[in-house]
């Protein structure tokens, strides 16, 4: 019995089922109803934009890791993957695959790999990826189709204004004039709107934020505190003019807000690592994404203030530390 | 059955962090059994924290159970026993669980014959006679330490230094560790010995009250406690919400009493002492019955293992007697661990004895015994939202890895309780807890060389 060969290791010598690729796929499948109602929503569009997006993140995060970075590759753990679906989400339903596939580059090649891979990316890759192609191509970035089920068709869909755009041209007019011919908040709800491939309909972006939060992939900080400072920082402007500005349950549901509080901010590796820092995080991303949508030039802010935010998260990692236990209290308690 | 909802509501849990490792408690069922004799035991001369005792026999001297072999040495530091009767073989080093050679004294087994002034009878003594200074005595002479595992001598945690006060001890009968029972069933078989202990360590204390703490996942034991403790005084027993590592001291204190012990402070500073369930026996044990620590119950346990069992050892006993005794060691083995697999050290070999602090012997398989290879950290932070010192281990680990120590004691390294919830939970498998111990152990040394400046 003494002859046996035991391995020896410090403790502990048990763990948990977790792993990087589980928690990747977690995510996929909380992508999955968001992605099945845009397909009933956009048609064959959505299934064209989505393929090309994750087959090419996947495939330069291959060709990258294998001949440039001469690394053996991990697309395996599904990082890659969530990138692809996250990139198609944020464009139209309706985008050349060229520009696609640009955008997949630029995410994998700039926003990730650039920086070395998973782990060390300080932004959101598939944000990097929008933004760029915001920028480089703003024309087919803001031709939304109009969502017609499986008859939208691809490029050649009938293409049409998001609510917040409306909003955005409405010179003269008063809110409630151009709510007139903006969606009801149940076409907004459901996603029967124009807009990026997975941002219209806020009840498959909760189911997916239901799936997270049960998978315990994510912690509520981050989405609830997006949504909640939204919801205030444009109800203060509504309560102070309604004839300026839309109220908060409209700002809620357009746009990416709910895609970018639920899956874009918090990813992983760019999003901060106390409860505390979640919160400043999530509230400087709503703050950002009103002034940018109520002031700025654009009629859309999220992806914006997600990666300014992305930017202040070493900051907030470093000097927003968890109470330890058992630290002393501080003065006046 | 309490539900999910009601259990939250009801049972008292610590705040910060915690996990919830798979329960695992092969054993739970099997009542305590008396262990053959072994052939020879290695008695370690230092089983304890504190400053190592000295060796009061040599070679061929003929020793009885209970004999002193080894004196203790100053105020934190505690007497050894022999467990058998027999002859001293020699003094010899032999590794122990850490897997240094420690010095030993090896005992060849002849016959089973005990000190004179042992009451090794099973009847129940109630009256306590003593007072506390004596009975801090007879624990100090007893040679009691901890017997959860940290193995710091019992009568220094029942002197209470000038200027504190204490209003509450508590017994912790957590037992959070997976697979581990043997406080479970010490809890069940022998309580009314266990609460006659606890009565003992209240009048060293001088104290009103004591807590027992019992995680909810032992309800035959909270049940039959609080049916126990009806009629005594000052004794409350309270199921706890099953969660790791709840049956650490400053966790349990919190739990139980919500006051937080504060960083680098002891639970006197907040007026609480904690003993361990199979403590207050030994201590019942030392005080009525004039019965040293020579053995105590120990939980062989492993998936693969033929028959799980709780073992009362003599210490010294090689493990491998006690794997003998719960049908050998199986096939598929990979890992010998020596408590439970949270905390437990991993044996290099099966010659290693039991210890005043084995609360276990854990036998995994080969397939659950290597570490899967690590990935680089994704930045979950699922390791500081588990961290119950609310510490963030992604971080000591960077900073242990790049040597930078000053920074890692400012980050509060040496609040680490060394639980593992980092390490259990990690996705990317990083070995979180292995670099911060070491950055603890450079911090130790960096403070201790400050010091003596």
């Amino acid at each position: 019995m003494n002859n046996k060969v035991l391995t020896v290791s410090p403790s502990p010598h048990v763990y948990e089922n977790t792993t990087v690729r589980k928690l990747m796929y977690g995510v996929v499948i909380a992508l999955l109803p968001t992605l099945a109602w845009s397909v009933m929503t956009f048609g064959i569009g959505a299934i064209i934009v989505t393929l090309v997006s994750v087959v090419s993140c996947i495939l330069f995060e291959y060709l990258i890791q294998k001949f440039l970075l001469k690394r053996q590759p991990t697309i395996s753990d599904g990082s890659a993957l969530v990138t692809g679906l996250l990139l198609a989400f944020n464009v139209p339903a309706n985008l050349p695959v060229g520009i696609i596939i640009i955008g997949a580059l630029v995410s994998i090649g700039i926003g990730k790999m650039s920086f070395g891979g998973l782990g060390t990316n300080p932004f959101n890759p598939a944000l990097v990826g929008r933004v760029f192609l915001l920028i480089s191509f703003p024309a087919q970035m803001t031709s939304w189709p109009i969502p017609k089920g499986f008859n939208t068709g691809y490029v050649d869909a009938q293409t049409g204004a998001t609510p917040l755009g409306l909003l955005q041209e409405k010179g003269e007019a008063t809110v409630s004039q151009v709510m007139e011919s903006a969606p009801s908040y149940s076409d907004l709800f459901y996603g029967q709107m124009s807009g990026s491939l997975g941002e219209m309909a806020g009840f498959v972006l909760i189911i997916g934020l239901i799936i997270l939060l049960y998978l315990r992939i994510i912690s509520w900080h981050i989405p609830v505190s997006i949504i909640l400072s939204t919801g205030i920082f444009t109800g203060i402007l509504w309560l102070a003019d309604p004839t300026q500005y839309a109220d908060p349950l409209f700002h809620i549901l357009t746009g990416g807000l709910l895609l970018g509080a639920i899956f874009m901010a918090t990813d992983y590796v760019s999003s901060p690592m106390v409860p505390k820092a979640m919160w400043i995080y999530g509230v400087g991303i709503g703050l950002l994404t009103v002034i940018i949508r109520v002031f700025g030039s654009y009629p859309e802010g999220v992806s914006f203030a997600i990666l300014v935010m992305n930017a202040f998260v070493p900051l907030l990692n470093r000097y927003i530390k968890p109470r330890r236990f058992g630290e002393e209290v501080q003065d006046g308690q | 059955m309490i539900t999910k909802i009601q259990e939250a509501k009801v049972l008292r849990t610590f705040s910060k962090g915690g996990v919830h490792p798979a329960e695992q408690k092969l054993s739970a069922d099997k009542a305590i059994e008396k262990a053959g004799l072994p052939k020879q035991v290695s008695i370690p001369i230092a089983q304890h924290i504190g400053a190592p005792s000295t060796p009061v026999v040599k070679k061929k001297d003929q020793v009885k159970a209970g004999d002193v072999i080894a004196q203790s040495q100053g105020f934190v530091s505690s007497n050894i026993h022999s467990s058998v009767s027999g002859t001293v073989a020699k003094i010899d080093q032999v590794i122990d669980a850490s897997g240094f050679r420690k010095p030993c004294a090896v005992i060849n087994v002849e016959g089973d014959e005990w000190a004179d002034g042992i009451d090794t009878s099973a009847d129940l003594i109630r009256d306590i006679t003593l007072s506390a200074e004596e009975i801090r005595q007879k624990v100090l002479e007893a040679g009691i330490v901890g017997m959860g595992g940290a193995t710091f001598p019992s009568h220094v945690k029942l002197s209470v230094p000038e200027g504190k006060e204490v209003d509450t001890l508590i017994i912790n009968g957590v037992e959070c560790e997976p697979y581990l029972t043997s406080d479970h069933r010490v809890m069940l078989e022998r309580a009314e010995e266990m609460l006659v202990g606890i009565r003992i360590l209240m009048r060293a204390l001088g104290v009103e009250k004591a807590l027992i703490g019992v995680e909810h996942n032992k309800p035959d034991a909270i049940a039959h406690l609080k049916n126990m403790v009806e009629g005594e005084e000052g004794m409350e027993v309270y199921g706890l919400k099953v969660k790791y590592p709840q049956g650490g001291e400053k966790q349990l204190i919190q739990a139980l009493l919500d006051r937080e012990v504060p960083s680098g402070g002891l639970p006197l500073d907040v007026g609480v002492v904690v003993h361990n369930v199979g403590t207050a026996l030994a201590v019942y044990e030392a005080v009525q019955k004039n019965k040293p620590l020579i053995e105590r119950v120990v939980t062989v346990t492993g998936k693969s293992l033929a028959k799980p069992a709780n073992l009362l050892v003599r210490i010294g006993t090689p493990v491998k007697d006690l794997i003998e005794a719960a049908g050998g060691l199986p096939e598929d083995t990979g890992k010998v661990v020596s408590g439970g697999p949270m905390m437990g050290k991993a044996l290099q070999t099966l010659d290693v004895p039991v210890v005043k602090g084995t609360s276990g012997i854990l036998v995994i398989p080969e397939k659950e015994a290597k570490r899967t290879p690590e990935m680089h950290c994704i930045r979950c932070s699922r390791c500081v939202t588990v961290c119950p010192m609310g510490l963030e281990p992604y971080l000591l680990k960077q900073l242990a890895q790049q040597e930078r120590y000053e920074e890692l004691e400012e980050q509060s390294v040496l609040d680490c309780i060394e639980c593992g919830s980092c390490s259990f939970t990690c996705p990317a498998h990083l070995p979180l807890l292995d670099y911060i111990r070491l950055g603890k152990s450079h911090v130790n040394q960096i403070i201790r060389n400050r010091k003596s400046k």
